[in-house]
Parts: structure tokens; C-alpha cells; sequence
């Protein structure tokens, strides 16, 4: 397929965020569906109920308390630039931020439902076989749950790519910068004679994510003892 | 070497109690199902945690509730042999074996890989997933799983339980060479009064407190 160079640009700029939104997401992601799937503390109800927030929030919502924390004068976004002289705002990196917690309700699910099907009484043999618990973790726990967390990077990749309403919120849609796949179409949607760049970006789309869900049910279905765990 | 142990604890709203000591040799655990033989089981090999007690073997405080003293299960030098075996399923038959052995104290004196294999004659079975193999050979891969970690005594929770009558000869043939080949203290839960004739040296009958 041909694209022109400023749509070349497009998909570059949507993998790069996309790819660093999961990066970031994968270790928050993780420690959290340990927690849930087995940890015991006090609000751990409540825990999960954020977790899951930005899948039923109006993303356009998320993308305003995003601009709220991370405003110059924001909670969040003060000591950032004070400190790190960083900020987020319409740039690529909170186009990531934004992608990153869209994405963390599908990541969570995703290592959780893996984690909880790891059988406990695995890790009590190991223990008795001389692996402390890290030991443990790293030679069983891990690799068990591995399928889960590989669909987790496939899936909440596919979610970013697709991240629009709290993207273009938070930090607008600034060509070269923020302008993923979703906010360029929809850009390109409001201008006259550029349906040909509108069907290309689409079909890319298209393309992208019917890769992501086709390698994310091979990774689960290839998963030890055949297990087929569904993720979606 | 002896066990001598005492356990006290309440477990899904149930007692389970015992007290015994031996010298060595086998041991059968015995008792109606739901006593609670398994239970103690996981208490000497640290998995679980009694209110009251004491596990020593051979000398060793593994646990004593009074003194605070509890070893985590790694530091136990069990070979424990899980009812449900519990072989690694995403690992081959080999690195079940190694996982243990890997990890053994090499001051206690290892055995040998390749001997332990030929005498368990499970050499064929190396490079196959546990999932593939039968009840017999599973069996055998986790008594071998077991001995390769360097234990100093077997734990065995009704090994012969799932096997039918030609493979529970030949694996009571395994754990009595085990006993005369190794000189491990073992103790042995069972159901089965003709295997506890044969194979163990004595008898702790566990009841419901």
C-alpha cells in the first residue's frame, strides 16, 4: 500500500506512542493484577473499581482530569516541569500517558485472569524443592502466566493505537506530535477531498488491530496445557 | 535418623492433632479420609503453618512453636511427593528432574543425575512434557524429582493412590529400593492396609481429635 510521506509519518508516530504507552503500562499493569489476583487487603474492591474506570468513563473525561493533574499549575504537572523540567502536555508523551491508562483495564484483566489460572500447589512444590519465593516466582509463576501477559502487550498495543477521545482531550491533536491514527483521520474527515488519505489511514487501522487480536488469541491458545482462556 | 513431631492446629473449622517419634526406616500415616494425613504432611515440609508444636528430624528444628522457630519450606531439605504429583507443566521431564537438583546444598551430598534416571528407568521419558506421560511414569518422574533435590527424607502422600494393580507392585518395588538404596527416613501416607504391610516399618494411625 503506498502512503504518502506525512501519512508514513502518522503511522510511525502512532507505534511510537502506542509502543512506549504499553512499555510504561506493562509494570503498573502487572503489580496491579498481582495484587488483585492475590493479594488480601482492606479496598481492594475499590482497587479493581479504578482499575476498570477508564473502560466505562467517557474517555473525554479522562482526558480532562488528565489536563487537570498535568496543567502547568496542576497537582501533577507543577512539580514535573519544577522538577524534571518535563511536561506532558500536547505532546507525544501524554499522548501516551492518556493511551496507557485507556489500555490499563484490558492489560490487568488480561495478566489477572492469566495469574489466577496458575495452579498455587506449582508454587509449593518449587518451594519444597529448595526455590524461594523470587525463585519461585521467576521459574513458575512467571512463565505460566506468560500467554497472559504477551496478550495484555498485544491487546492494550491495539487499544492505543485506537485511543481518541481522552488522547485529543488531554493534548489536542498537533500534527507531527499528537497526531495518532484516530485523530488524524478524524481530521482529515473534516477537510474537503481528502477521503483517499481517510481510506488509506483506515485501512491501516484495520490492519494494525486485526493483527493485534489474531496474535493475542494465538499467544493465549498456545499457552501451557493448551488452556484455552479467553481474554476479550 | 528420626522424626519426632507433635502438631496442634485447627484447619476448615477441624482439629488435627498428633504426636509421634521414630527411628527411621518408614513410616505409615494412616487414618480415615479427611483426618487430616495430608495436613501434616505440608506442616513438615513448612506449608503449612500449625498452632502448636514441634516438626524436628534427625536432630533439626524445622519448627517449634514455642521457641518461634519456623524454616521456609526451601530451607527444609524435604523431598516431598505430592498426592496430585505437581510436576511443572511447562517444563520437559529433564528440567522437572534438574529443578531440584539445581538447587540442592551440594555439602549433603548429591546423587548422581544419570544414576538416579537408570534406577527410576525413566531415562526414555527425558524429553517429553508431563502432559504425555502416564500415570506409572508420572509417578516416577516425581519420586525422582524429589530424590534429585538433595533431601534428607521423603515425604510420600498416597503414591500409589492412582495407580492400578501391576504399576502399584512396581512402584512399591521403587520406594522399598529407595529405602535400601538411599537410607532415607520416609514417611508414607496411605489408605491401603496390604501396601502398609509391606512396606512400612511402623505405624501412626491418625484419628479425629
Amino acid at each position: 500500500m503506498l502512503l504518502s510521506p506525512d501519512e508514513w509519518g502518522i503511522v510511525v508516530l502512532s507505534l511510537k506512542v502506542s509502543g512506549a504507552a504499553i512499555v510504561c503500562a506493562l509494570p503498573v499493569a502487572f503489580a496491579l493484577a498481582y495484587a488483585l489476583a492475590r493479594g488480601r487487603f482492606p479496598g481492594k474492591v475499590l482497587v479493581d473499581a479504578l482499575v476498570h474506570l477508564p473502560l466505562v468513563l467517557p474517555p473525554v473525561v479522562v482526558g480532562w482530569i488528565l489536563l487537570i493533574a498535568f496543567a502547568p499549575a496542576g497537582v501533577l504537572g507543577a512539580p514535573l516541569a519544577k522538577y524534571f523540567g518535563v511536561t506532558l502536555l500536547f505532546r507525544w508523551t501524554g499522548a501516551a500517558l492518556a493511551a496507557a491508562i485507556m489500555a490499563m483495564p484490558l492489560m490487568v484483566r488480561s495478566i489477572r485472569l492469566s495469574l489466577e489460572a496458575v495452579d498455587p500447589r506449582l508454587e509449593e512444590a518449587a518451594r519444597t524443592l529448595g526455590a524461594g519465593p523470587l525463585g519461585t516466582f521467576a521459574t513458575i509463576t512467571l512463565p505460566l502466566a506468560r500467554p497472559g501477559v504477551l496478550a495484555a502487550l498485544v491487546l492494550g498495543f491495539a487499544r492505543s493505537l485506537g485511543e481518541f477521545g481522552a488522547t485529543i482531550t488531554f493534548v489536542s491533536d498537533v500534527p507531527g506530535e499528537t497526531a495518532t491514527l484516530p485523530l488524524a483521520i478524524y481530521a482529515a474527515l473534516q477537510v474537503p477531498g481528502r477521503e483517499a488519505t481517510v481510506w488509506r489511514l483506515a485501512l491501516v487501522s484495520v490492519a494494525l488491530s486485526l493483527c493485534a487480536l489474531v496474535v493475542s488469541e494465538w499467544l493465549v491458545r498456545r499457552g501451557p496445557k493448551g488452556r484455552d482462556a479467553h481474554v476479550l | 535418623m528420626s522424626f519426632d513431631i507433635a502438631i496442634d492446629m485447627r484447619r476448615a473449622g477441624r482439629r488435627i492433632g498428633t504426636t509421634f517419634a521414630t527411628d527411621g526406616g518408614i513410616t505409615a500415616l494412616c487414618g480415615p479420609s479427611g483426618v487430616g494425613k495430608s495436613s501434616v504432611l505440608a506442616v513438615i515440609a513448612g506449608l503449612l503453618r500449625p498452632d502448636h508444636g514441634h516438626v524436628v528430624v534427625g536432630g533439626q528444628v524445622l519448627f517449634d512453636a514455642a521457641r518461634g522457630v519456623s524454616l521456609p519450606p526451601e530451607q527444609r531439605a524435604c523431598g516431598m511427593v505430592f498426592q496430585d504429583l505437581r510436576l511443572f507443566p511447562h517444563l520437559s521431564v529433564e528440567a522437572n528432574l534438574r529443578y531440584g537438583e539445581r538447587r540442592a546444598n551440594p555439602a549433603r551430598g548429591v546423587l548422581d543425575f544419570a544414576e538416579t534416571v537408570r534406577f527410576l528407568d525413566i531415562a526414555p521419558l527425558l524429553r517429553r512434557r508431563p502432559a504425555t506421560l502416564s500415570g506409572g511414569e508420572a509417578q516416577r518422574v516425581a519420586i525422582g524429582r524429589a530424590l534429585l533435590s538433595g533431601p534428607r527424607f521423603l515425604l510420600l502422600d498416597e503414591p500409589l493412590a492412582a495407580l492400578d494393580g501391576a504399576l502399584r507392585d512396581e512402584i512399591m518395588t521403587v520406594i522399598e529400593r529407595v529405602r535400601d538404596r538411599f537410607a532415607l527416613p520416609m514417611i508414607l501416607v496411605s489408605h491401603s492396609a496390604a501396601e502398609v504391610d509391606r512396606l512400612a516399618d511402623q505405624v501412626v494411625e491418625l484419628t479425629s481429635a
